[in-house]
């Protein structure tokens, strides 16, 4: 981002034409927000902002949204829009729990997946067999999941070992979590190998230390879950972009119409969507259980929507859902450094991505959005300056605020499927 | 037409019917007897004290389902009436708490303030979308989240009562005095009440608001306009009605009849905001409007039902309260098959018969195909 817009305009085309493909600008505008982030970090002197503990607790908290996000890519790729994500998570984690504590903690995963993916039946079956209102169906089944899990948690819950109408017994066994060995000082076949990164880490060096603290961060005591929430993200890409399938899926969501002039059945593709929509959030309800190894209510705390959030801020896109939920968690995670230097430094970080975005939008003769930005961005410098303390209510609240600044800013550029939430019976056009 | 009430009033009674035979079964296998605990609810709802508790519930129901009927009828999703209600609630109270006023101006005050803010926090997901097509649904998610934290971190820095924190350990704003409160009806019952039960004078406002809307709705321009708008946007537009113009002021409508839906409790029973303040208002209110078919007059008789189920489940002492939940999600579910099922079913008779109609005269093509039909006669 700041390499775009501080170079001279000569030299911007060629370096804009020079970052082709989706994957070459993510590349670029992740190594720009890096390096703002360790200015950042060095002018706010928040040595924790980039600090291995600080990265480790953001991965874990980005990965339930993203399995949430990803839950709605699917399913609104294919032409269902999933405001229930939020249930099935409830679902997931629920049976995840029931499954964690009968047969152990590696059967969390698999029932967990199945939990959710009853929930996406069900929003397939109200919506795509009675053609219901998508949104009102996704409501519907956010109000009735807990309300099932709560009867169930009556019924096998409530009585046994520590388990009672509000949460399950604890899961069986344990998953261990995967650290790096050499970089990071994981195990080697019993050999407890050096911590490099560590050691780099500890000494805030600009930029060296901020690598390093971000790769030990991410390479150290990782849960076994969240590295296949990331191996679920590159099937989830590899699935509906790559294979014919995929192709058939997001064309359901596109033209339905059109896929079934081709003979291909819009109601199963779009089925096949919900259901695996389900079985994503349902895997975020699992690594939420896994993670405190039981069910409790309220667990889900709002992620389906912060899922939902996530997706638009990646404008339904894989990698734009990491992103988002990259970016959403890290700053669930400073939410937990309250009333700390690193929190206040994040409204001078946040300030300066707004600036750079409004100097961008100036450049692209669009002054409203230039000048709504701008102002944004001096409010938050503002408030960095005036404020010693920041209640983490207001960190809390980042996420839906960057995404409400997105959509405001950016609502012209992004591209939800074609055929997004709308309701379609064999005969009927769009 | 007469068929068409006949499905609409259907459509709710099988609803309720499925609603009770899912709920039977499911205690069933869990091993209870369906008819007792029905029989233990019953019980407990014909009670006249139980029956003012569960009127008390229903008015910030109702005012919050006309909230949110009121945007359906243009389809606009209001999602955000819980964020709306929250922030009314927290800003009525500190400024009812602020200011010295007589009794009846002092209320006054406080609803004023709280449809103000209402529709002033719903209207910031109405300007996003007209004038940058950002996607209310998504909006006003985002906005129920950050009218939460907001409250709490208003509620947390700036509006506690410092005696009361010190003394609890509980942050509220400071409680109302008499003046604004909201008188009860007790005396107006043919009935005693037990002593620290009340029938809340909320009520009236909420019987007067729900005829009001039904009257603006059907009787004045506005009205009109705005379910144009709903049944069909491009003609609306094409007889001249601006689109940006109703989006605004029906978002901001709804917004200012969530923040009076939170008055109700603040006015009637709590008398100061806190966390404990009833939540998750708005969700019931989507229910509620979704079960009432968006009628104000179906609205009530949801919002009653809803309130005895919810509060039915009190009266479950032998068996598992919990399953009052299930109850309403499957009540909720299976009405709103059944009404997109019938309306459906409606628009397909009417476009057969404005077929038949236009066809009549040439004689014999009736039964055709229904959409070749409809296209035919347009």
């Amino acid at each position: 981002m700041t390499a775009t817009t501080t170079s001279p305009p000569g030299r911007m085309t060629s370096l804009r034409s020079r970052l082709d493909t989706p994957l070459k600008r993510a590349a670029a505008y992740s190594l720009a927000a890096f390096i703002m982030l360790a200015l950042v970090r060095v002018i706010a002197g928040a040595d924790a902002m980039t600090g291995s503990n600080t990265i480790r607790f953001g991965l874990a908290a980005a990965t339930p949204i993203l399995l949430a996000g990803l839950g709605g890519l699917v399913s609104e790729r294919s032409g269902t829009v999933n405001i229930g994500l939020d249930g099935m998570i409830i679902l997931g984690a629920w049976f995840a729990a029931w499954a964690g504590w009968h047969f152990g903690v590696w059967w969390a995963i698999p029932a967990g997946i199945v939990g959710g993916a009853l929930g996406g039946l069900l929003l397939g079956f109200v919506t795509l067999q009675f053609g219901v209102n998508h949104v009102v169906a996704g409501i519907a089944i956010n109000l009735i999941a807990p309300g099932v899990t709560r009867f169930l948690s009556g019924q096998f819950f409530v009585g046994n070992a520590d388990g009672s109408i509000s949460n399950s017994p604890t899961m069986k066994g344990s998953m261990g979590s995967f650290t790096l060995p050499i970089l990071s000082g994981g195990d080697l076949f019993g050999w407890k190998s050096p911590d490099f990164l560590g050691w780099l880490d500890d000494h805030r060096w600009f930029l060296i230390s901020d690598v390093a603290g971000v790769a030990k961060g991410m390479t150290y005591k990782m849960a076994w879950t969240t590295m296949f929430a990331l191996v679920a993200l590159v099937v989830v890409w590899y699935l509906l972009w790559r294979t014919p399938l995929g192709l058939r899926m997001r064309s359901a969501g596109e033209k339905p119409s059109a896929t079934d002039s081709l003979g291909v059945s819009v109601l199963s593709m779009r089925y096949l969507g919900c259901l695996m929509s389900g079985g994503l959030a349902g895997g975020a309800g699992a690594w939420l259980a896994i993670d405190v190894r039981r069910y409790q209510e309220g667990q889900a705390g709002g992620r389906g929507f912060l899922g939902i959030a996530a997706l638009v801020f990646g404008n339904w896109r894989p990698l734009g859902v990491l992103a988002g939920a990259s970016l959403f968690g890290y700053v669930q995670s400073l939410a937990n450094l309250a009333n700390t230097d690193p929190i206040r430094a994040v409204f001078l970080l946040v300030a300066v991505v707004v600036g750079a975005l409004a100097i961008l939008h100036w450049r692209r003769h669009l002054p409203v959005n230039g000048a709504f930005l701008a102002v944004t961005a001096v409010a938050l410098l503002w408030f960095f300056i005036i404020t010693e303390k920041v209640n983490s209510q207001l960190v809390y609240v980042m996420p839906y605020v960057v995404t409400l600044i997105v959509l405001t800013v950016a609502s012209q550029r992004l591209r939800p499927p074609a055929a997004d939430g709308q309701i379609w019976y064999k005969g009927s056009s769009g | 037409m007469r068929t068409r009430v006949l499905f609409m009033l259907a459509a709710p009674v099988l609803a309720m019917a499925l609603a009770l035979g899912v709920s039977a079964l499911v205690l069933k296998l869990a091993g209870h007897s369906p008819l007792d605990v029905f029989s233990q609810m019953w019980t407990h709802i014909d009670n006249k004290a139980n029956v003012v508790i569960i009127v008390n519930k229903a008015v910030p129901y109702y005012v919050v389902g006309l909230a949110v009927a009121l945007g359906f009828k243009m389809n606009l999703f209001n999602i955000g009436v819980d964020g709306q209600f929250r922030l009314a609630a927290l800003g009525a109270g500190a400024a009812g708490a602020a200011v010295t006023l007589p009794a009846p101006l002092h209320v006054a005050f406080m609803i004023l303030v709280a449809m103000a803010i209402g529709g002033a926090w719903a209207s910031i997901a109405g300007v996003l979308k007209v004038t940058r097509g950002v996607n209310e649904v998504v909006s006003t998610i985002m906005l129920n989240f950050i009218a939460t934290g907001l409250t709490a971190y208003l509620l947390g820095e700036f509006l506690y009562d410092d005696v009361i924190l010190k003394r609890t350990q509980i942050a509220q704003t400071q409680t109302l005095p008499n003046s604004g409160r909201f008188p009860h009806l007790d005396s107006l019952l043919p009935f005693d009440l037990p002593q620290d039960i009340h029938l809340q004078g909320f009520v009236l406002v909420a019987i007067v608001v729900g005829v009001l809307t039904q009257v603006i709705l059907t009787r004045t321009r506005f009205g009109l306009e705005l379910r144009a708008t709903g049944l069909n946007p491009a003609t609306a537009r094409a007889s001249g009605i601006n689109p940006s113009r109703m989006i605004l002021t029906t978002i901001i409508a709804s917004g200012a009849l969530a923040g009076l839906g939170a008055m109700a409790p603040l006015l009637g029973e709590r008398y100061a905001y806190s966390d404990s303040f009833p939540l998750a208002v708005g969700f019931t209110g989507i229910s509620v409007a979704l079960l009432g078919q968006n009628h104000p007059a179906g609205i009530a008789v949801a919002a009653l039902v809803w309130s005895a189920i919810e509060d039915g489940a009190r009266g479950i002492v032998n068996g598992p309260p919990e399953i009052t939940k299930i109850m309403q999600g499957t009540l909720l579910l299976t009405a709103v098959i059944g009404f997109t099922v019938t309306r459906r079913r409606a628009e397909r008779t009417s476009i057969r018969e404005a077929a038949a109609r236009s066809a009549t005269p040439s004689a014999g093509t009736a039964d055709g195909d229904v959409a070749t039909g409809g296209l035919v006669s347009a």
